[in-house]
Formats: C-alpha cells, structure tokens, sequence
C-alpha cells in the first residue's frame, strides 16, 4: 500500500488571506471581546468582569424590545419584498430599449445614501409640504408618522420596501434571463398554464438567487440604521427603535462601552445563526430524496 | 394522429426579408403522411430546427401554411396543436418526481387522476423507468432525462405527431443505438407520426423510413435511404450521404459536326445514358456536373479499353473497406475497394458503369423518363 505523504507547506498560501481577514476582521472584533468582559475606566484602569455585562444585556428589557421590533420588522420586509420583487421581475420586459430603460428606472432607489433615503422619505410624508403626506391627509387618512407608532412604523416600513424591493428584482430578473428558452418552449408543448410555468420551471431556477436575496435582505434589515434615524429619530416613543439604534445609544449617548461590546457579540450571533438555520433549511430542502 | 402537409412555406427570421438568404426556409412544399418515421437530414444552420418549430406551432411561418390532417394550424399555438416535442437539451421539471414529469401534460389537461396513474406506468414500462418514479428528476443522469422528456411527448395517446430535435445529442453512443431502437419500436407499437432531426446520416438511415434531406432552407431530397444513395437527386444529397460522399466533376455536353451529342471531361469522353442525353440535348445545357459514387467506381486489375488511365495518389485502410484516391485528369476522386482487392498502385483503369453517372445541371439531377426527372427539369428551367 501506498503511504500518504504528510505535507503541510500548502498552509502558507493560505498565509495572506490570514493576514488581510485578521486586520479587517479579526483584530477590531477583539477590541469588541475585549471591552465586554471587563469594565475599562482609561488607559491603565480596568477591571476584569467575566460574564457581568452579557448578564446584564440579556435581562435589559429595552433590548429585548428591540430585538423583537427587529425580527419583525425584518420578517415584515423579507414577506413584502421577496414576493414583490419576483413580480416586478416577471413582468419587466426581456429586449429591446425598453428592458434597459427599465433596468436603470428600477436600479435608481438602489444608488441613492441611505441617509438620503431618510431624508427623502421624511419630507414625502409630511402633511404640509410631502406629497405622500398630504395625498393621506386628502383621502381622509389620519396619518402622522411623528405621533402615530402605527404610521411611524409602515413608512419605515415603505420606504425599506422602496429602497431595496428593486435589488430582489434585479437579482430575478437576472435569474429568469438565464432559463433557457427551450423550457418555455416544452412547457407550451406540454400545455402547462401561466402558473404551472412560474411554479415548476420559474421558481425552481430562482432558487439559488432567491436564498442571496433573502440572506442579503436579512442581513442588512436586520442591521438597519440611518434610515429610521433620519425618518423617526426610533420615535415616536422608542416604537421605531431597531437593534442597531439601540446599541448606538447605549455606546455613545451613554457610553457604556462593556454593555455595549457585549450587546455587539449577542448582535452579530443571532445573525450568523439566522443566516445558518435559514442556509440550512433551504439546501435541506433542495436535497434529492 | 394526423397527416401533416407544409404549404408554400416559408421563414425569415429578419423582418424585411429582401434576398433569398435572408430565409431560414425558403418557399417550400412538403407532406408527412400519418404515421410514418420521418427524418429530416442536414448540416447545421440548414433550418431543420425552424422547420420543426414551425410545425409544432414555436415559430409563426413569414409566408404558407402548415395544415394537420388538411386543417390550416397557423393561428393555433402549440398548446393548441396537441402535438409532442423533445428537444436537444433534455428539460425535465426539476422539482417534481419521474412520475410527476411523466404526469406533467396529463394533468395540465386535466386527465382524471387514475387514468394518469395507469398511462404513466406504461410509458415508465416502455422507456424503462418504472424503477425511478418516486426520484427527483434532478439527481437523473442525462440519458434518463431525455428519456423523461421523451416519455412526456409519449403520454398523451391523441398527440398529431412526435417531432424530435437531435435527441440524442447529450447521450452516450452505447446508449444512443438502445435509445434509438426504443423509439423505433414506440413507433411501431403507436403509430404515431414521427419527425427526426439530426445531422448524423446514420442515425436517420436507422430511425427512418424515409428521409427528407435539408439543404440551404429547403428540401432537396424525400425518400428512402437506399434512393438517397443510389440516385441523389442533388448534388449536395450525394456529396451529404455516404462516406466518403460522391465523386464530382465538370463536364462539358458537345455536339459535333454530325450533330452526335457527347459529354466531355476534358479529354475524355464520359458514357451516359441515352435517354439523359436526349433530356440534356432538349435542355440545352452545356455545362454538367457529373457524379459517381465511390462505391460504384469500377477499378480494373489491368488495362481495359473502356476504362480511363487514372493516377493512385493513395489509399487508405479502414479495416473493413479500403478507400482510394486517385487523380483523373487532374481531379481528385475516390472508389471505394474490398478488403480482398488487390492494392493497386502508379497508373491504373478504372471506369464508371453507365447507370451509376449521374449528371447535375444546377445542382439538380438530370434524369429521363421518371416522373422526378420532370419536376427536377422544370425547376432547372425556372432557374434558368
């Protein structure tokens, strides 16, 4: 029999993306370890604490509001965005001028700040000078996105829809245009209808782009930031208050960093663990029998 | 099941189609007759795919008609036309089981459930798959697939016809034969029209009753194999069918003094048939193309007077047969030897049987006295 020669020099290739992730990733995250188990006065005064401010985080009732918020709130989005961006992708056209005009219409909210987003979305809901605002007011809605947690809620809501509906379009978009005409083609042979079609060659090849769009949707509503802090301020009340806001109050407005850097570890596991349970499931699902 | 005539057809896929190359098809009339092994035969890019997808409805025609069983079909879409595809790529549903595939257009027409089931199990028995029903269509391999997307053009019992676009293509060569004797005997078994197209000559001699061989968007040539091979009807069916292809050259059709009518290669003087020559001396055509095929090429062991003196320039051994080259008045041709003939070598006789020469004016094959003579003269004349 053959003997397997041990070699290891290979590791050494690896060596520079060790570097590189260990500076970009590795090194400030822990600073964060760090901070959160001792209780740091200056330079030369801190105090080892243990487990003391995870305790404390985890039974802060504030926070626990806000993670329930930013659950739902991105569950709310992924529920309305996913679905609608695969329809405005079914129905965007596939050649000629118009596809390219489209394509550009539909990426613009894409290219714009986030902070801009807020700001834009601020001044369209307002009563007095948005057009959005005042178009409620007319129809006889009571809306006040300043006062009313409900309103504050669905314009954050609404704007996030705004803002990133067209990144799952266009990422649909792209994985129609890769099914081959000839499964279009069997299918009118075979006499299947408009929904066999969507349900049975469209959706199965939009798997993949799909779970890229869901996990890209999770994550970034799931860290949500400068939208609802230009738009509400995580008013009115703390009704608007996500994960995000919540730990940039206690870090700077009240600089309780160990809290803080706690909070920021517990922050970043549930989205790895989210990311990994929904990964999971979908490539589970996928599985031949 | 129905007989399918195409009528004056024609397709361009440009939209102001100005020249003849512009057209995919060029006008073109042909007719399937119901239930018959059909394949149509020719290079890429000759428009054997836009023919099919015409007929099953994918491709609306520029110009003509494409008529089932008599009934004009151009404003029916092909879910209208009842009528079953596979395709070169096998496309199964990747999410569904075999059974379910199999089930697919069944269902879509809302077949009840246990006839489904009981028609599902007979086209599963027939293409072998009975084993595979509850997989996943996706973990199949790629003959599996295509036979699914096959089983799925074999479901419906009432489809007009079969069409199949090089079905074969991603399979392996073992399995190719197995395959295409699978189908060969579902034809059988059904009675179902069936249309075939492929590149491979091979593959249509075998699946095939009759062929159509496709050239430049148009059908140059309908019948058996065997007719394809003795007696093409243009020069590009001698030069496609058989290996190697027919031998061809120019001619020149002269006549002398005394009004005697000859064909000349050359030098020499070529022997045709006299009912041809008397069909060349109405047409007055003077230049000929002349083709022979390798096989009927008569190779002398010594010197014979009705035989040309040729150069061998080589020969090649492919185990079975040999082929060899020579060079007759500068052209360069091939006979096809048997393995126990003798290996000639420097100068050599050969000659060409009578009934063998064929003669080509505009590509066409000049003939007397058969009624395909008569329709080839007439488009020669058109031409003219």
């Amino acid at each position: 029999m053959q003997t397997k020669v041990e070699n290891n020099k290979a590791w050494f290739l690896v060596l520079p993306v060790f570097i590189i992730v260990a500076f970009s990733a590795i090194i400030p995250l822990m600073t964060v370890v760090n901070y959160s188990v001792q209780d740091i006065f200056d330079q030369n005064t801190s105090y080892f604490v243990g487990a003391e401010w995870f305790k404390q985080v985890m039974l802060d009732s504030r926070l626990h509001d806000a993670l329930i918020r930013q659950f739902l709130f991105s569950f709310t989005i992924l529920l309305i965005e996913i679905p609608l961006g695969i329809g405005v992708a079914l129905m965007m056209p596939t050649k000629g001028k118009s596809a390219s005009l489209c394509l550009i219409l539909v990426a613009i909210p894409l290219l714009i700040p986030w902070n801009v987003v807020g700001t834009i979305w601020q001044i369209f809901g307002r009563e007095d000078i948005g057009l959005f605002g005042a178009f409620m007011g007319a129809i006889g809605v009571d809306y006040n996105y300043a006062s009313d947690p409900v309103d504050a809620w669905s314009t954050v809501v609404l704007m996030d829809v705004w803002h990133w509906t067209p990144l799952v379009a266009l990422l649909c978009y792209s994985g129609l245009r890769a099914i081959p005409e000839v499964y279009y083609q069997a299918a009118r042979i075979d006499q299947a209808s408009r929904w066999a079609v969507f349900r049975y060659i469209q959706l199965p090849k939009l798997t993949n782009v799909l779970i890229i769009g869901v996990l890209l949707r999770f994550m970034d509503s799931f860290m949500i930031y400068t939208e609802p802090f230009v738009l509400t301020g995580g008013g009115p009340g703390s009704s608007t208050t996500f994960l995000s806001q919540a730990l940039v109050q206690q870090a700077i407005g009240q600089f309780d960093l160990g809290p803080a850097a706690a909070f920021s570890l517990v922050y970043f596991l549930i989205i790895l663990l989210v990311c990994w349970v929904f990964y999971t499931t979908i490539m589970n699902m996928q599985k031949d029998k | 099941m129905a007989e399918i005539t195409l009528n004056a057809l024609a397709h361009s896929y440009s939209e102001n189609p100005s020249k003849a190359e512009d057209y995919a098809i060029r006008e073109m009339s042909h007719v399937w007759e119901q239930g018959g092994a059909f394949a149509l035969l020719g290079p890429s890019g000759c428009g054997k795919s836009t023919l099919l997808n015409i007929i099953s409805g994918l491709l609306e025609p520029s110009d003509g008609e494409v008529l089932f069983d008599g009934k004009r079909v151009n404003e029916l879409k092909p879910e209208e036309r009842n009528i079953a595809q596979v395709f070169q790529f096998p496309v199964v549903y990747d999410t569904m089981t075999v059974f379910d595939n199999l089930a697919f257009p069944l269902r879509n027409i809302g077949v009840p459930a246990h006839k489904v089931t009981s028609k599902v199990h007979e086209v599963a028995e027939i293409l072998e798959l009975s084993d595979q029903l509850k997989r996943k269509a996706k973990g199949l391999s790629a003959d599996q697939k295509q036979k699914v997307s096959m089983g799925r053009g074999l479901v419906r019992d009432d489809v007009s016809a079969i069409l199949f676009d090089e079905p074969l293509t991603v399979i392996d060569p073992q399995l190719k034969w197995k395959l295409r004797r699978k189908l060969k005997q579902i034809h059988e078994q059904f009675n179902i029209t069936m249309v075939y197209v492929t590149h491979d000559q091979l593959e249509a001699s075998t699946f095939a009753d009759k062929i159509a061989v496709m050239y430049n968007g148009q059908i140059v040539q309908f019948g058996t194999p065997r007719e394809l091979f003795e007696n093409p009807a243009h020069t590009f069916v001698g030069y496609f069918i058989g290996s190697p292809g027919m031998n061809f050259f120019d001619a020149e059709l002269q006549t002398d003094h005394q009004g005697h009518t000859r064909v000349m290669f050359g030098e020499h003087e070529i022997a045709i048939r006299s009912d041809v020559l008397t069909t060349l001396k109405n047409m007055a055509a003077t230049k000929l193309r002349l083709g022979i095929r390798p096989e009927f090429v008569h190779v002398w062991d010594g010197k014979n007077d009705d035989a040309y003196q040729v150069e061998v320039d080589y020969v090649e051994d492919l185990g079975t047969y040999k082929i060899l080259s020579f060079l007759f008045n500068g052209q360069m041709m091939k006979a096809r030897l048997s393995e126990d003939q003798k290996v000639p070598s420097g100068q050599i006789f050969v000659s060409f049987p009578e009934q063998w020469t064929k003669v080509y004016v505009n590509e066409y094959l000049v003939e007397a006295s058969t009624p395909m003579a008569t329709s080839a003269t007439q488009e020669v004349e058109d031409a003219n």
